[in-house]
């Protein structure tokens, strides 16, 4: 057991009566029968009292735990109460889940990135059910008058063994609440966890499929009216001037006016991103009116200036250039073949690696290249405003909540609790919605409106508004002696405008000359955080690159790996090595395990690959076979390190999930630039995978372990363009270095 | 502007209205119905889809001009108590993840089963390929899909 320090902030109000106090809700049990039997309905209580900021307890001992994170999909709505109730000691189906409201003073971190939530929340959700449990010990040890060391909890009972009495928490939870909080409480033993490492269903399940509304484009108030934007057509192009006449006059539309976004003055920060500052809006009462306005509205437009923009990029100033011009995904590559030569910065040197590959026998060189992406959450960009003199009350779909607050603060001139945003289930978050400039630009139309507006983007403005994955190109290179040991290797990567280099990750470690350089374009494309920034290219870049070293060398890419990894554990280079090898070598030996690898069947193509990034290991074993001279792929088995999973269906749900996500990009996607105009605006010209491509299996395994769980969002995307790319090369006997990696016409599936 | 009634989830609309105006908008912006979503606005990702009578429709295209006499069916008319077989069977797969997209592919899937009710994998794939979901809950989908055909 570990007693742990408590840092939990005393609750403002103690006692509140239930809104619906008295009427029956379904519990989470309910599922597949017609009529819900009555143990599957929760009495909602009369009155609920507040133990902390994460639960409050009814009277008759239902609970309701609030899901402080925002939720895009990653399912934290379900895994981070799962981890309150756990410490509380609860039944599940007594449990009722509420999505948080943003505060600070009580949550930690209310940020969808990084796949972060679960790993920098589980010892506060812990806490916070560990220190409800015991002061509803304490409550029960003064009534019954015994040592609070002889109360025991069993799913939402406290008991006293000795004297057989016994006590549910709701008749317990106003006697509590009153209580001081613990300076320290135990958390329960890994081995006794009931809620934990069980599979527990969606809380929003039902809601969705029964078409409830759940997400920010769903929200409404009366009164509200409906805004759009119109931006620029290209990259590279401001607003000149426009004319709305004719408009105005349209039906139902109520003003059509121009926003300044951001001020000039403004040090924008990190996820201040946006694209096109200046933007004309229409506002009218529904949306097809303000459509149509949309289509017929004259704007003239103007090549933009280069500009210089100082950014205060996480504490460090630095100064941003965006270049003027029309550019083209053909000058993009160009400009970045020749930067990579030209303007590459060593980021990690480790022996001599340029005499290392003097002496070489063999040099083996490949270049990799991937395009731009859109995010394309299936629910496009939107948000609810309602500004007033006095308060912003905003309501949508966005991952950074906590820092788009100050943000509009300082927009608006509001002093910070004057300023509430509320969060909604995310139809698809992919890193899009960091970037809140939609929230801001609803604030600034509804201030101007003097009303409740709910900004709406079109697809085609979500599509070409910017703010993309990095285009990236990466040279690899390995040198090997005479022997066909490996002796050097080396790096050069970048992008435009971003590098997605990751210099101390494997095989940095396990090779003695060792060279990690890189380097970016600077351009008017702005880019952002893509799931898996980085990693979504690079992993897929270095795993096909050491499956060619592999055969080069005339190993096994398997074995070839674990030696390496071993050379890592037992004689690393440098000290800056950020991976374990054991956690690393141990995903590879479960997938070796599980695939039933060097045993596949006739007409199988196999390629494996396996990534750690976002504090968890993977590995991926897919499968391919050709279907009429077409590639198709028939299974993915991956074996996963996340240490302790905390709800496994869902797990593996998001692991399914990013596995297809990067099949899909790698295969399919890609926005090509014209002269500054996305060649892509909609679901007709950018390709995203469908049913008919998806793997027909996919079969996730994880490592059994009582480490603390890091994230699973971001980490299985990576690593399977490298198994795709390694399978597609046994399977057509090609290597696949350009992403994406199949042209328009082939369908795969 | 023009005057509609039509028949949507057994309740009977009037709608004095631009009869251009896309059954979607409708749904979403005058009758508060927000299970079916946009997502495209060209009939190019299955998140909008609705029945025209026992079909799949895709409800931002579709003019309210064009429905006449045909009844709409949406995913809050679907089942009564929100416990069609298909609806039962995402539940128990646990389909969604942002859940966005599933009110239309429950809706593409529904009209699968009405139409097939035994789909084999080519036959749910044809059928399904119209729906995107961008969090790639494809296989989930298709196993709940024979697993609501095994009970319809």
């Amino acid at each position: 057991m570990t007693l742990i320090k408590t840092s939990i902030g005393r609750r403002s109000f103690i006692k509140s009566t239930a809104l619906a106090g008295g009427g029956m809700m379904l519990g989470f049990s309910w599922l597949a029968s017609c009529k819900p039997s009555a143990s599957e309905l929760l009495t909602m209580p009369k009155e609920w009292f507040k133990i902390n900021g994460y639960l409050k307890i009814g009277e008759n001992g239902i609970v309701t735990i609030m899901s402080p994170n925002p939720e895009i999909g990653q399912n934290v709505k379900t895994s981070m109460p799962m981890i309150v109730a756990e410490e509380l000691d609860i039944d599940w189906k007594n449990v009722m889940v509420e999505q948080a409201p943003l505060d600070t003073s009580i949550f930690k971190r209310q940020i969808a990135g990084g796949s972060q939530s679960i790993r920098q929340s589980w010892q506060s959700l812990r806490m916070a059910g560990a220190t409800a449990r015991h002061m509803l010990k304490e409550a029960a040890a003064k009534l019954w008058n015994v040592p609070v060391s002889e109360i025991d909890t069993e799913a939402g009972v406290l008991f006293h063994k000795k004297s057989g009495k016994s006590a549910g928490y709701g008749s317990m939870a106003s006697a509590a609440a009153i209580l001081e909080v613990p300076k320290e409480v135990k958390l329960k033993n890994v081995e006794d966890f009931t809620i934990i490492g069980t599979s527990r269903n969606n809380v929003d399940g039902r809601k969705i499929v029964t078409g409830q509304p759940l997400f920010g484009l769903d929200y409404r108030q009366e009164g509200m009216l409906i805004a759009m934007i119109v931006h620029p057509p290209a990259f590279g192009l401001k607003l000149k001037s426009y004319d709305e006449t004719g408009i105005k006059s349209m039906p139902g539309i109520k003003d059509v006016f121009k926003i300044h976004v951001y001020n000039d003055d403004y040090i924008k920060e990190g996820l201040d991103t946006i694209t096109f500052n200046d933007l004309v809006v229409i506002v009218g009462n529904t949306t097809w009116e303000v459509m149509n306005a949309k289509k017929v509205l004259k704007i003239d437009w103007e090549p933009i200036t280069t500009t210089k923009e100082t950014k205060s990029m996480w504490g460090n100033t630095i100064e941003v250039t965006t270049p003027a011009g029309l550019e083209n995904s053909d000058l993009h590559s160009e400009r970045m073949k020749s930067t990579a030569i030209s303007s590459a910065k060593v980021v990690r040197k480790d022996g001599d690696p340029a005499s290392a590959f003097k002496k070489a026998a063999h040099i083996i060189e490949r270049h990799y290249n991937a395009p731009f992406l859109a995010h394309n959450t299936l629910e496009p960009m939107n948000f609810y405003a309602n500004v007033t003199a006095e308060n912003a009350e905003l309501v949508g779909p966005v991952q950074t909540p906590e820092f788009m607050e100050k943000s509009v603060s300082a927009r608006l001139g509001l002093p910070l609790e004057k300023v509430d945003i509320k969060m909604t289930r995310m139809g698809g978050g992919f890193g899009r919605r960091l970037y809140g400039h939609f929230l801001m630009e609803a604030a600034l139309i509804s201030q101007k409106m003097k009303s409740p507006i709910k900004l709406i983007y079109t697809r085609e403005d979500d599509m070409t508004s910017g703010i993309y994955r990095p285009a990236y190109q990466a040279t690899y290179r390995a040198a090997l002696d005479e022997n066909k040991n490996l002796i050097a290797f080396h790096v050069n990567t970048g992008g435009i405008m971003d590098s997605p280099l990751s210099a101390n990750r494997f095989p940095a470690g396990a090779v003695k000359n060792y060279l990690a350089e890189e380097w970016e374009v600077p351009s008017n494309i702005t880019i952002g955080a893509f799931r898996a920034p980085g990693s979504n290219f690079i992993a897929g870049a270095e795993q096909a690159f050491l499956d060619e070293l592999a055969e080069e060398m005339g190993k096994d890419p398997i074995e070839m790996r674990l030696e390496l990894l071993e050379k890592a554990k037992n004689k690393p280079v440098g000290e800056k090595n950020d991976y374990d090898p054991d956690r690393y070598s141990g995903v590879l030996k479960l997938i070796k395990e599980k695939s039933d690898w060097g045993n596949s069947a006739p007409g199988i193509h196999r390629g494996i690959a396996a990534y750690f990034c976002h504090n968890t290991y993977v590995a991926h074993v897919l499968d391919i076979v050709m279907v009429d001279k077409n590639p198709v792929i028939k299974k993915v088995t991956a074996a996963v390190d996340c240490g302790i999973v905390v709800n496994p269906i869902a797990a593996t749900n998001l692991a399914e999930g990013g596995i297809i996500d990067g099949i899909g990009h790698s295969m399919y996607s890609a926005i090509t630039l014209k002269d500054g105009v996305s060649q892509q605006n909609n679901f007709n010209t950018y390709r995203l995978i469908r049913h008919k491509e998806a793997p027909k299996e996919i079969e996730v395994h994880f490592v059994k372990n009582n480490i603390d769980p890091t994230g699973l969002g971001e980490p299985l995307n990576p690593p399977i363009v490298g198994a795709l790319a390694n399978s597609l090369y046994k399977a057509t006997g090609k290597r696949y270095y350009s992403q994406p990696f199949m042209g328009e016409q082939k369908i795969i599936g | 502007m023009a005057n509609f009634s039509v028949n949507i989830n057994g309740q009977i609309h009037s709608l004095d209205i631009d009869p251009t105006t896309p059954v979607l908008w409708i749904l979403r912006d005058h009758l508060n119905l927000v299970g079916t979503k946009y997502g495209c606005g060209i009939a190019s990702c299955g998140a909008c889809t609705i029945h025209l009578d026992d079909k799949a429709m895709r409800a931002c295209v579709l003019p309210i001009s064009a429905i006449g006499n045909k009844q709409i069916t949406t995913i809050e008319g679907l089942s009564e108590a929100g416990n069609h077989p298909v609806q039962q069977a995402w539940l128990e797969h646990d389909v969604p993840q942002c859940g966005y997209c599933q009110a239309g592919q429950i809706m593409t899937a529904a009209a699968l089963l009405k139409d097939n009710p035994k789909p084999n994998e080519d036959d749910i794939d044809a059928a399904m390929n119209g729906n995107i979901c961008r969090c790639g809950t494809y296989i989930r989908i298709k196993a709940a899909i024979k697993t609501a055909a095994e009970k319809m």
